[in-house]
């Protein structure tokens, strides 16, 4: 098991530029998601990190060893496909073994390891059955049978589960971190979907247009979203966000919205201009009779436990989440609150979250450690 | 299960419409068959037989045919033919009998040699160059790649005899003509195009997370190659060496222009046959029979693949 770090890393395709000086460390032992859609680069970030990409330019450090121009063979890492990628003319046992094979390890130690991985994701009955016969999720279990078999430096995962129906997707969520708790092997795993990266991540980089927008536990990324993108990229539904004009000084604690005072966490720099977004999730939104931002219901989606309510103000449409008891009708006309410790502010220019009393933690991509 | 196998019908086909689809499939192998059948018949016949009009079906078979083959004879006087010790063998009795003696071996089995030999040794050739050139086109990023695959291509676009007397003279002067090397060397570089072709396609269908896949566990690439790559394409290399062997075995124009003894195969050896004491054509049939053998048995030793391969990409796996 081994530290990943990335220093500058970049890359591009001639005119195109898929990895913008990417930076950051998974620990050793951490469980390590990239998230973002797809052309974000988080597949070619993975892919330098196993040798099966050169970057153009910056550093892959592996175990503190500089692995950046050594071939993938050299690594000693493993690697998921999300088309699992199973030798179709091997039966489950050759394709574990495979990678075995080719260090010359003898046969009956191969037999051995063989069987050890397949106990562990409890494959061992299908171990002499060609793998063209296998289910989805067997599927996926020997191709992490094949990865875990050798106990390599790291596991990098390709969307794992994207090939996959949606009920074994969750099963395999629960057994990938629970494989990952049993082994404790440092693994990065790329998904673009933000439900299995919360659920599994210790840490999480979220990705757009090659660039790590934000780098983070999942609570910090939920919580205090670096940028806009990040805001509005996590939670279903995402953040709500609210574009609007004012000249806030360090220290500033509110903000006005159509002539009224609304309270913000404190302030804690200068905004770059008068236009601000405001960013506030819909479980943060609560609906009065009195008071309040001004707003009209659009809609409500019941979801069971709760309900989906749209609003539409003079600052564009706001969802909120209240409990599903809450009766909510189409033209009413309720007033906002926001939880004010749990608003974000953002610079309108460029969409990075500007600092508060309580975001002081958020570490944006480029600078972490 | 008959009712699940029958995927592209929703309904089972009648009884009725299998009859007349049999009928017809049979009709056709039958038709097709009937030039194959008459040329193993009639390699059997003796000459006289072999002419007979109405051409005979029932017939006494004889290795005649065989016999004058695999020999060259000479004529005697009875008197001489009765001095002789008894006949050796079956070839021997029908000489004399015809009043003749086998003076010693006809040229065929060497040119038989030729033909095995420049056929599988161009084939063997033109697919290993195909293969490689095809995994390179397929999986790296060569420089003018399309400008190169077009022109593998075109040496494709004319009939390749329209090259003949150009290449005939590059052969003179650089002593090919009539030589193995020189056959080989020309059928693999016309075959060769087709090979990287029809090969790219297939390569191009076997996706390249198996080569990531065994690379990250600890390959080389040619290695990945060897152990990913050429197993999943076995089905397109042996639909590719069949159509390559069945050009060079059949090859006739460039067989007759540059070959005349030491190379010479069997397609410009067999019309020689005829012209040999008389219009032979039991021979020419046992020699036309002996050349269809080594196809025959080369297709059906590949033909699991061959079917597999040429409905290859016409389905998404």
């Amino acid at each position: 098991m081994a530290e990943i770090r990335v220093e500058n890393l970049h890359k591009s395709f001639g005119t195109f530029t898929a990895v913008v000086e990417s930076n950051f460390t998974v620990r050793d032992g951490e469980f390590f998601v990239m998230l973002g859609p797809s052309g974000c680069g988080k597949t070619t970030t993975l892919r330098m990190i196993a040798g099966l990409e050169l970057p153009t330019s910056g550093r892959i450090l592996l175990g503190g060893e500089d692995v950046t121009f050594k071939r993938a063979s050299q690594r000693d890492i493993a690697f998921v496909f999300q088309l699992f990628a199973l030798y179709p003319h091997m039966n489950v046992r050759k394709n574990i073994a495979f990678p075995l094979v080719s260090q010359g390890m003898p046969k009956a130690e191969i037999k051995a390891a063989v069987q050890e991985a397949a106990r562990l994701l409890r494959i061992d009955h299908l171990l002499d059955m060609p793998v063209s016969g296998l289910a989805g999720g067997d599927r996926q279990r020997v191709a992490l049978g094949r990865a875990i078999v050798r106990r390599p430096k790291a596991f990098l995962m390709d969307e794992p589960l994207g090939a996959l129906d949606a009920e074994f997707r969750d099963m395999m969520v629960h057994e990938l971190r629970g494989l990952h708790d049993r082994i404790g092997a440092t693994t990065v795993y790329v998904t673009h979907d933000q439900m299995e990266a919360m659920s599994m991540a210790d840490k999480i980089a979220v990705m757009n247009h090659g660039v790590v927008e934000q780098f983070g536990t999942p609570q910090e990324i939920y919580d205090n979203p670096a940028s806009t993108y990040v805001a509005d990229f996590i939670g279903s539904p995402p953040m709500n966000l609210l574009p609007c004009e004012a000249a806030l000084q360090p220290g500033a604690t509110e903000i006005r919205l159509d002539g009224r005072p609304i309270a913000i966490p404190r302030l804690a720099e200068a905004a770059g201009s008068i236009r601000l977004i405001l960013g506030a999730r819909p479980e943060h939104v609560r609906l009065v009779d009195e008071g309040g931002l001004r707003a009209e219901v659009m809609g409500v989606e019941y979801l069971g436990t709760t309900q989906i309510v749209t609003l539409s103000t003079s600052y564009g449409l706001v969802r909120a989440r209240v409990s599903s008891g809450t009766t909510v009708r189409r033209g009413e006309t309720p007033g906002l609150v926001f939880k004010t410790e749990r608003l974000s502010l953002f610079d309108g220019a460029n969409g990075r979250a500007l600092r508060t009393t309580t975001s002081a933690g958020i570490q944006p991509g480029g600078a972490n450690g | 299960m008959p009712a699940l196998s029958t995927a592209h019908s929703v309904v089972a086909p009648s009884s009725t419409s299998r009859w007349i689809a049999g009928t017809i499939v049979i009709t056709y192998a039958v038709i097709t068959m009937i030039p194959l059948v008459w040329i193993v018949l009639t390699s059997f016949k003796t000459p006289p037989d072999s002419i007979a009009y109405p051409p005979k079906v029932v017939f006494e078979p004889t290795l005649e045919g065989y016999c004058n083959l695999f020999t060259t004879r000479t004529r005697q006087p009875p008197e001489y033919i009765a001095s002789l010790p008894p006949a050796e063998d079956v070839c021997d009795e029908i000489a004399r009998s015809r009043n003749m003696v086998i003076a010693g071996p006809s040229n065929v089995v060497p040119r038989f040699v030729n033909s095995i030999v420049i056929a599988f040794g161009s084939t063997f050739l033109a697919v290993l160059l195909g293969t490689l050139a095809a995994y390179g086109f397929s999986r790296f990023k060569v420089p003018l790649k399309d400008d190169l695959l077009f022109f593998i291509l075109s040496t494709r676009m004319m009939p390749p005899v329209a090259v003949a007397i150009p290449i005939y003279l590059m052969y003179r002067e650089l002593g090919l003509t009539d030589s193995r090397l020189g056959m080989i060397l020309l059928y693999t570089a016309v075959n060769v195009s087709l090979a990287v072709w029809l090969l790219k396609g297939f390569i191009d269908e076997i996706p390249r997370e198996y080569e990531d896949a065994a690379m990250v566990d600890g390959y080389t690439r040619l290695q990945a190659f060897r152990l990913t790559v050429l197993p999943q394409a076995a089905t397109g290399i042996a639909a590719t060496a069949i159509f390559c062997l069945i050009f060079a075995w059949n090859e006739y124009a460039f067989a007759v222009l540059l070959t005349s003894g030491e190379a010479q195969t069997m397609p410009p050896f067999i019309p020689f046959i005829i012209g040999e004491g008389g219009q032979d054509w039991p021979a020419v049939s046992a020699a036309t029979t002996l050349f269809l053998v080594p196809i025959f048995v080369f297709t059906i030793l590949l033909r699991k693949h061959l079917l597999r391969g040429i409905t290859f990409g016409a389905v998404r796996k």
